[in-house]
């Protein structure tokens, strides 16, 4: 029942103007119009007058103007029954109060009714500038503006500690039955200041208008907006400054009608009692006001009802960890254990689960830790991960699920090879001796998920088996979700999606280039394929990769599309007008330079070759690979020239509209023994036999005209083929 | 007597009508009965005097007309001229509104004024006229002169199609359904319907959408802005329905019609002091104007006016005994008024020279004397109150309490206040799953289905799925009849998601938007709905449909058509009179999914057709990655079951 909340709200902005224009007008009578009115040390005026009217208040007949303002936006409270619509005008009674709350501080300033010791009262500008900088780019979570005091010294200090622990701001204003929180925490000995993040802002509600102020200027200051445009400097509040109230005891009139304008700032209410709730998400980001009167679980219902994401600054473990590490080894002679490889089964498996399922943080290990085993001995492991969030999608596990790979190996002396169920994972004596234990493997997930990933997890707990029976237990669900994975992977085609990504990253450095990623093409530089890129665009919106419709479609065979076209001359700053999926001879995709593998037409055998980035010697198109590259890359279309993932090489799709597959004539040695599998399940999909060993490599040639006289000894498929071009 | 309605009133009212003697729509009707096979079937071909010809549906007569022509061709052409005859009345009620507008700026109107003036600085810098000079009448001038353009424009594509999201107008430019003028494409269409012309069957198709589209996107749209701008905007407003608004010792005044230009003259005169003074002399309370039809949503949603009844209730008024005049103008306006009217003492007075009734009493309507004729009809409806028989009055209890007058302007400020106006909520209630979708039900009473049954079923079935209803037209006037529109009682029909949101905003959850030409709000708040993003780019991807479950009239047909071909797939009954052509009827209710992204839906059944807009939603729901539902529908689940699963339900899961 909201209409009881915005009966509620509109009665308390009108009780807050009234107070507001009987204080203004006596100060008036007392002194004149022309008498000066500021907050202390702000260029900003009164600052919601500034933002929200465009009005420069410096006198108090500036003043009246804004009241005025105030006063006309106030609507009549809702009738009994047959009401009509009541979210705009409670919206607008919050903007109301905000006015009317920053004008009744304002006045108190002039008076001479300054903060009392320890009460921070305005918010100068300069702590804006330093604090409110973290504030809106993130390093700061968000504040908690907290009204009234809580039922028990207790649980005071048990919410702040909660809030601090994570970082979150406090502000501390309003009193229930006489007692402040600030005097509760004070009681306890709680150390409060802005050293410590808890600022009492003073013992009355108005004082909250301090929190709300501040947090506006950071609109103009930090958002670059002007005054009066109150759109932007009001979504900018709700896009960028996590804040929230949380309302402790009853929730009167008035603290309902700033909850009015919180909410218009996009900011959340969270209250103790029993209140009615608004959950329908729109003005803020999620519910706009929400009862949890359980204390336990009182901070993480408004972390979560905001959306804070909090930040792990540092990853808690007693090594050192960095990308630095990503590539070092860990050799049998340092080995204190090991996990998979030889020794012992290993897997890790990431799964979605609901927000109420996943308790943040938690950490299990169930089995026996590292510790407990000999050097150079092995342990089976199971590694569940568990992730919440509003955003998550199951599409989404095995990107994340990918990501431990790399997350894992950032720990100095910690090598973690392959992914799945061929996880081979070694930890160092040294290590060892520092003190890395098995739980600090989900350390390592919780934190780091949640930073890289943060508009899709809100949540991780990690469960770390090493006992053979669970680790057992967990590969066989383990199976069945690869299982289902793969086949909603291998399951896609180019035709089953209306939808490719496009991949821009790389036009820093290559500016008319751009990717096409489809179902049956990942990135050339074999690091995105379509559901990353997918989940890229999920994770932020307006970010490299943004879907591509691909519209009418042109060329069933060279894949082209009308929109793709489009989006390919609009994003290559008009460069590229048309582009062919599957060829390499026509209108091909352009290549930056991080390409896997370059492809590369080789006129004398009516074939292809295939060289990839690790190979240094020469090949039969007379370049190494880094000529071949400076050729290729660029972001140019080069027909006959083509960088690629190395995946792309055994797809359906590879190069199709130029004869495919059979075109290969040469690869080195060590690329083909990395493709062996795939390359020849396709192969024996078209009916070529013996093709793996049909191709040439460099330990038969590594020139044109050696290539030739063994292409027709093996009677290579590419020789019989129509003409390339 | 068989089954005539669900609505109490015009039992209550049928019955005095029987007792009275005075025979209505619904006994001649029946006396229609058995309809002709051939017609129902759209086989039947009277497009010359070689004719009628007709083709036999069972295959074993004549399979041609005389000239020639397909079974498909008949049956193209047959819905082809039904919707050119609609696209007409829309378009030239829309024309009318212009040309007033025209005249008012040119100060050769009497009475009229320019009420909405922040609305005509919108749309005319949307058309690109020069507003630095802020003169209102200079610019209502180029503006409704801009708009009157439109209609006879030959070349190049109508003003107010450019609305239309790009992939809208890109499929119209394709598919050659791009109107270029609004009249030029309705005669055009009739032209092709013309003996020994098209015989092609979805080339005649495709043009009754041209001219549809010409209707839905420019006739019917102007005639919206232009009446917002004339009469001002609508906004949230408090009133009455049912024949119960009718006072038992006041002046009843019934307007009934379509056009705001007379109906809103009657209701400033009737109000002024003077009309109220005489009424007093004559023994009579007060005035009472009530709207029938059309004529009422536009006087409701601006004036607050009760609405007496929707488009079969129009004879039932009059058989209250209490009606002193019933005034009319255009549009679905019974003949049969004139064989009810003089059973007892009301005044059947007609205003439009386009709409004269044998025996009526005739005022032509002319807006240089708009005050002065509006005076004479008020007065000559006061001074026949004297001689109403209070023996044969009686007026239905019924009346029930409603909200309307929303529009896709005034959604913004009810969705975020004056700072911050938006469309997110509602598009965030769709993504978080409050929100199945939304569905404009809309359209005529048609005595051939029980009289409201259809609307009404239908309407709950959604909004126990968690649907948020749009309604116009004379089903607006049967749900508002029903407190469907009341924001309070109405909430009892909601699944919870929708409870959630209705309760969060304090609106109804069916949302009145207007009279029939104003299903152009629709189509308005679907291009906001993209706008705002996330859940779809064009308007056939947005979990929306369209129903006309009672319709009756042509202008049914040229709003289902371009409806459809705005992407939005509709629900239409009884069905188009096209099941004798298996193509035609395919074309419509399949193919058109190809070419539009939306096609007809043809269900009888209220319940099964919303069970089908249900799946429609959920596909679209679906196609785009939205979130399941939060809540499941309300199933008879008690109160208090249902409280509890709701209390279970996690925030954001």
């Amino acid at each position: 029942m909201s209409k009881i909340v915005a009966s509620a709200a509109i009665r308390g902005a009108h009780s807050w103007v009234e107070e507001a224009e009987a204080a203004l007008k006596q100060t008036i009578e007392e002194k004149s119009e022309s008498q000066k009115l500021e907050f202390p040390e702000t260029a900003f005026f009164l600052p919601m007058a500034y933002a929200l009217l465009g009005m420069e208040v410096k006198d108090l007949g500036g003043a009246k103007k804004a009241m005025a303002r105030a006063r006309e936006l106030l609507p009549p409270v809702p009738s009994e029954n047959v009401w009509l619509p009541y979210l705009g005008p409670t919206l607008d009674a919050g903007i109301s109060t905000l006015l009317a709350t920053e004008m009744i501080t304002a006045l108190r300033y002039l008076r001479g009714e300054l903060p009392a010791a320890g009460d921070q009262g305005f918010i100068s500008d300069t702590i804006l500038r330093s604090l409110g900088i973290q504030l809106v780019d993130g390093r700061m979570p968000g504040f908690a503006a907290i009204l009234g005091s809580a039922p028990t010294n207790e649980i005071a200090v048990k919410v702040v500690r909660e809030l601090q622990q994570r970082n979150i701001l406090i502000f501390l204003c309003d009193h229930n039955n006489g007692t402040t929180m600030r005097q509760q925490l004070e009681q306890e000995k709680v150390e409060l200041g802005w050293d410590t993040y808890i600022v009492p802002l003073g013992p009355d509600l108005a004082s909250g208008i301090y929190a709300l102020n501040w947090a506006m200027r950071g609109a103009l200051t930090f958002g670059g907006h002007k005054r009066g445009e109150f759109v932007k400097c009001l979504e900018y509040q709700r896009d960028r400054v996590f804040a929230f109230g949380l309302v402790f005891g009853e929730v009167t009139d008035r603290r309902y009608a700033v909850g009015a304008g919180a909410i218009n700032m996009g900011f959340c209410v969270i209250a103790d009692t029993n209140i009615p709730e608004i959950r329908p998400s729109g003005v803020t980001l999620f519910e706009a006001l929400v009862r949890e009167r359980d204390y336990e679980k009182i901070v993480p219902t408004c972390i979560q009802t905001r959306g804070v994401k909090v930040k792990i600054e540092k990853v808690p473990i007693p090594v050192s960890y960095a990308a630095a590490f990503e590539g070092e080894r860990v050799r049998k002679e340092q080995l204190a254990v090991e996990f998979g490889g030889k020794g012992s089964l290993a897997c890790e498996l990431l799964k979605m689960k609901p927000l109420s399922e996943v308790e943040d943080g938690k950490i299990t290990v169930i089995g026996p830790d590292l510790d407990t085993v000999p050097d150079g001995k092995s342990l089976p492991l199971a590694i569940m991960v568990e992730v919440a969030g509003r955003k998550m999608q199951t599409d989404f596990e095995p990107i994340l699920e990918r990501q431990i790979h790399h997350l894992i190996n950032g720990a100095m002396g910690v090598m973690h090879v392959g992914q799945r169920d061929i996880v081979w994972i070694r930890v160092s004596k040294d290590a060892k001796a520092k003190g890395f234990r098995m739980r600090h493997f989900g350390d390592i997930l919780h934190a780091k998920l949640l930073q890289n990933f943060p508009a899709i997890a809100d949540k991780v707990q990690v469960t770390i088996y090493t006992k053979k029976e669970d680790a057992e237990r967990i590969l066989a669900e383990a199976r069945k979700s690869y299982a289902e994975r793969d086949a909603r992977v291998a399951g896609m085609t180019d035709e089953s999606v209306d939808t490719f990504y496009s991949c821009t990253l790389c036009q820093s450095f290559a500016p008319t280039h751009v990717c096409i990623i489809s179902p049956e093409r990942l990135g050339l530089c074999g690091a995105y394929n379509w559901l990353d890129g997918k989940a890229a665009f999920e994770i932020n919106p307006t970010g490299p990769n943004q879907p591509v419709e691909k519209g009418e479609t042109i060329d069933t065979v060279k894949g082209q599309w009308e929109n793709v076209n489009k989006f390919v001359y609009a994003k290559s700053g008009k460069k590229v007008e048309r582009f062919n999926a599957y060829s390499m001879m026509e209108d091909p995709m352009t290549s930056c330079g991080c390409f896997e593998c370059i492809v590369a037409i080789v006129p004398e055998a009516n074939g292809i070759m295939i060289v990839n980035r690790e190979y240094p010697g020469m090949t039969p198109s007379g370049m190494p690979f880094s000529t071949l590259a400076s050729t290729t890359g660029g972001g140019l279309q080069t027909p006959g020239f083509l960088g690629v993932g190395k995946l792309y090489i055994t797809s359906k799709k590879f190069i199709s509209a130029d004869g495919g597959l059979a075109r290969i004539v040469w690869m080195p040695k060590q690329l083909k023994e990395t493709i062996r599998e795939r390359l020849e399940t396709r192969a024996k999909e078209l009916g070529l036999d013996d093709f793996y060993n049909k191709i040439a490599d460099e330990t038969v040639c590594d020139n044109a005209a050696d290539l030739l006289p063994f292409l027709e000894k093996v009677g290579h498929p590419a020789l019989t083929m129509p003409p390339m071009f | 007597m068989k089954e005539r309605s669900v609505d109490k009133a015009t039992l209550q009212m049928l019955e005095k009508a029987k007792c009275d003697n005075v025979c209505t729509a619904f006994e001649r009707s029946d006396m229609q009965d058995p309809r002709c096979g051939f017609g129902e079937l759209g086989v039947c071909c009277q497009q010359c005097y070689m004719g009628p010809c007709r083709v036999d549906p069972f295959g074993k007569g004549a399979q041609y007309g005389a000239c020639g022509i397909s079974v498909d061709g008949i049956v193209a052409r047959n819905i082809a001229r039904a919707c050119a005859v609609g696209a007409s009345a829309h378009s030239d009620h829309g024309r009318d509104i212009a040309h007033n507008l025209y005249m008012t700026a040119l100060g050769k109107t009497q009475g009229y004024s320019i009420v909405d003036e922040r609305k005509l600085f919108v749309i005319a810098e949307e058309f690109g006229i020069d507003t630095s000079s802020g003169d209102t009448k200079k610019l209502a001038a180029e503006v409704a002169h801009k708009c009157l353009e439109q209609f006879g424009q030959q070349e190049g594509e109508v003003l107010t199609t450019q609305r239309a999201p790009e992939k809208q107008k890109e499929r119209w430019r394709k598919l050659k359904v791009m109107p270029r003028g609004i009249d030029r494409e309705i005669v055009e269409m009739l032209h092709m319907v013309h003996v020994g012309m098209d015989a092609d069957y979805k080339n005649t198709l495709l043009h009754a959408i041209k001219a549809a589209v010409g209707d839905g996107w420019g006739g019917s749209m102007i005639a919206t802005d232009l009446t917002d701008i004339q009469f001002g905007s609508p906004n949230p407003v408090r009133s009455k329905a049912n024949l119960g608004v009718l006072g038992e010792n006041t002046v009843n005044i019934v307007v009934h019609g379509h056009e705001p230009t007379l109906s809103e003259m009657i209701v400033k005169v009737a109000r002024s002091p003077e009309m109220k003074a005489l009424a007093k002399q004559k023994g009579a309370e007060d005035v009472t104007v009530a709207g029938i039809c059309c004529t009422a949503n536009e006087i409701l949603m601006r004036q607050g006016a009760p609405l007496a009844g929707n488009y079969l209730q129009q004879e039932l008024a009059i058989v209250t005994g209490a009606v002193e005049a019933m005034i009319v103008d255009v549009q679905c306006i019974m003949p049969g008024l004139n064989q009810v009217a003089p059973c007892y003492h009301t005044k059947l007075i007609t205003t439009s020279k386009k709409v004269r009734i044998p025996g009526a009493i005739h005022y032509q309507f002319e807006e240089e004397r708009a005050v002065d004729i509006a005076k004479k009809i008020v007065t000559e409806a006061i001074e026949n109150y004297p001689k109403r028989d209070r023996k044969r009055v009686q007026i239905p209890a019924e009346s029930s309490e409603l909200v309307a007058g929303f529009t896709t302007e005034n959604v913004f400020y009810h969705l975020g206040g004056k700072f911050r106006p938006s469309y997110k909520p509602l598009n965030e209630g769709i993504i978080q799953g409050r929100l199945r979708g939304v569905v404009g039900v809309v359209g005529c009473n048609n005595t051939k289905t029980v009289h409201d049954y259809n609307h009404l079923t239908f309407t709950k079935e959604l909004l126990k799925h968690d649907v948020l209803i749009v309604t116009t037209g004379c089903s607006a006037g049967c749900l508002c009849k029903h407190g469907l529109l009341d924001s309070e009682d109405a909430l009892q029909y909601c699944g919870y998601g929708l409870r959630e949101i209705c309760e969060a905003v304090g609106i109804p959850p069916v949302l009145h938007v207007g009279s029939c030409v104003d299903n152009s709000r629709i189509l308005t708040a679907c291009i906001e709905m993209v706008k705002e993003g996330g859940i779809g780019t064009d308007i056939s991807q947005l979990p929306v449909a369209g129903s006309a479950p009672e319709a009756m009239s042509h202008k049914a047909t040229s709003i289902g058509l371009y409806v459809v071909a705005s992407g939005i797939t509709t629900h239409f009954n009884p069905p188009f009179q096209v099941h004798g052509s298996k193509k035609v009827l395919d074309y419509l209710s399949n193919e058109m999914e190809k070419d539009f992204g939306a096609n007809f839906i043809f269900e009888g059944d209220p319940k099964k057709a919303a069970q089908k807009i249900i799946a429609h939603l959920d596909k679209k729901r679906e196609a785009l990655k939205l979130k399941p539902m939060m809540y499941p529908p309300l199933n008879g689940e008690t109160e208090k079951a249902a409280a509890k699963k709701q209390a279970a339900a996690v925030a954001g899961n």
